[in-house]
């Protein structure tokens, strides 16, 4: 059986920040493992710029955004296996792989850091009425088709969903000469960054219809059209509003789930609302050794984020495969959110954290001047105001490593109050 | 003429009023919550400038196309004509991170990189 300290699943930015900076704290044995045929994971389709203001100081498409670690993990001795594809972590942090070169592999990993990113919800979560007609697909796969595979899914194009993906792809199949007729979004606001909206929606002259979606799909061979309908505060379609919209391609963007059929199969607590594992301030999961960092853990908006999330992560497992022997569980802090608040990552805060902790996380609705607290019994450990919060924009406050050792109570609550 | 637009200097995405005179020169700006909104909408109005991001046709490749982009922001009016220019060319592998594809795209003073090596 191979053996090394450290087993890395997923070869994206979470699982390359994340290698890199085990590596950094002086982890001898690292393997990546990545499915794909290269480093770099999704940003190597995401051709548009935005990435890198926060890490780098500089607004880098995804793929040089990508290019920049993989050469860092290129100048390291962090062993890389692509085109391989884990199936299973076994009892004794067993990581089951295969490869059409090594067949089937088991690897003994002291730690194990999970990084497998996140799917797009499919049309199949939706039911919206049709049949199986082609032109019907997520905006990654349409995004995938253009970027990689150089061709253009369809010409006439109907966008359900104003995720961020969905936007970028609405300006993207303008630009190579497409026409989308417009942006449904069932919600009354955007789940897209107001940049987006303005850059990809206004300045190519496509309307976004808020409270609307798609509730039926036309044609038998290949999409012919779809019904809209304006829908109601409980987001039920209006009868009255219906209107036809010709088109050969419905692209979908209505949302990300972190891909965690390995984490559950691992045994790892889930957090019902984020979807991905449960974890602490380190980024270790319910299961002693196993780590999660990235869009796995959390869907983020911004690879800044992830790369910041993935070093925490890195950090974390060097310091478990280093103490592993007088590794004792310390009791923990439980964050809950609260009012306004939907989910805070991380879950749990160890009670002798040693440096601050920051809590990321997203509110249920938009509020404008919102007071975010943060509190543990009647302990104010943070409050401040702010302008304007939406759950597009994951927001985060840094709590005090000082101010954890010295709570009495050992539940942290994170709010919103308007 | 009055024109509506919505400030991307932050998140907070403030609706800005813009008064615009004769020669499209800015009077006042309205709905902005920070000196940022005002150089937005002043820029936005006389001089809009974008990033071009799109892909370009290889010979040889590992993939069929390579992504490229603007070296700096380009006017916003010019991304389509940059577009069919882009569109019109086949550029040979192997192509390295930032190489120049394309010089002085469209007289606009900025060329079409590579972002990624092929």
């Amino acid at each position: 059986m191979l053996k090394y300290d450290l087993v890395v699943i997923g070869g994206g930015p979470a699982g390359m920040a994340a290698a890199l900076k085990a590596k950094e704290c002086g982890v001898n044995k690292i393997l990546i493992l990545e499915r794909a045929a290269t480093l770099g994971g999704i940003l190597e389709q995401c051709i548009h710029t935005g990435f890198g203001l926060h890490h780098f100081g500089e607004e880098l498409s995804g793929p040089e955004y990508a290019y920049r670690f993989i050469k860092q993990v290129e100048e390291t001795d962090i062993e890389v296996k692509v085109d391989t594809m884990v199936t299973d972590i076994l009892t004794g942090n067993i990581v089951v792989a295969t490869n059409n070169t090594d067949g089937m592999l088991e690897i003994h990993a002291t730690a194990i850091i999970l990084a497998m990113g996140c799917r797009e919800r499919p049309r199949g979560a939706l039911d919206i009425p049709g049949s199986r007609a082609s032109g019907i697909m997520t905006a990654g796969t349409a995004q995938k088709y253009v970027n990689i595979d150089g061709y253009m899914p369809g010409k006439k194009i109907v966008i359900l969903g104003s995720g961020d993906i969905g936007l970028i792809m609405a300006r993207r199949m303008t630009l190579e000469g497409a026409k989308v007729e417009m942006v449904c979004e069932l919600m009354p606001y955007s789940g897209g960054l107001t940049r987006n909206i303005v850059q990809c929606l206004d300045d190519m002259g496509i309307p976004l219809k808020l409270s609307c979606t798609v509730i039926k799909t036309h044609g038998i061979e290949r999409l012919e059209g779809v019904t809209i309908a304006n829908v109601d505060e409980n987001r039920r379609p209006i009868p009255g509003t219906e209107q036809f919209v010709e088109c050969d391609t419905l692209m979908l963007s209505v949302g990300l789930i972190p891909e965690n059929e390995l984490t559950r199969n691992a045994g790892v607590m889930i957090d019902p609302i984020t979807n991905g594992a449960i974890v602490d301030e380190n980024r270790q999961t319910s299961r002693p050794g196993i780590f999660a960092c990235g869009n796995v853990l959390q869907v983020h908006d911004l690879v800044d984020y992830v790369t910041q999330e993935s070093y925490t992560a890195g950090e974390g497992a060097a310091k478990y495969i280093k103490s592993k022997s007088k590794n004792k569980r310390t009791k923990y802090i439980s964050v809950k959110p609260e009012g306004g608040v939907r989910y805070v990552v991380p879950q749990n805060i160890n009670c002798d954290a040693d440096c601050d902790v920051k809590l990321y996380f997203r509110v249920k609705d938009v509020y404008k001047n919102g007071r975010i607290t943060v509190t543990s019994g009647d302990k104010v450990l943070y409050s401040k105001k702010k302008p304007k919060l939406a759950p597009g924009e994951m927001e985060y406050v840094i709590v005090k490593s000082d101010d954890i050792k010295e709570l009495d109570k050992k539940e942290i609550v994170v709010k919103v109050e308007v | 003429m009055i024109k509506e637009m919505t400030c991307v200097a932050c998140p907070l995405g403030c609706q800005l009023t813009v008064e615009l005179g004769e020669n499209n020169e800015v009077l006042s700006v309205s709905g902005n919550t920070c000196k940022r909104g005002e150089k937005y909408a002043q820029d936005e109005c006389t001089n809009p400038v974008r990033m071009l991001t799109t892909t370009m046709k290889v010979n040889g490749g590992s993939l069929p196309v390579i992504p490229v982009k603007t070296s700096s922001p380009i006017p916003k009016g010019k991304m389509f004509d940059c577009m069919k220019v882009i569109n019109s060319e086949v550029v040979d592998a192997p192509i390295r991170m930032g190489e120049v594809l394309i010089s002085n795209i469209c007289d606009t003073g900025v060329d079409i990189v590579a972002t990624n090596e092929m």
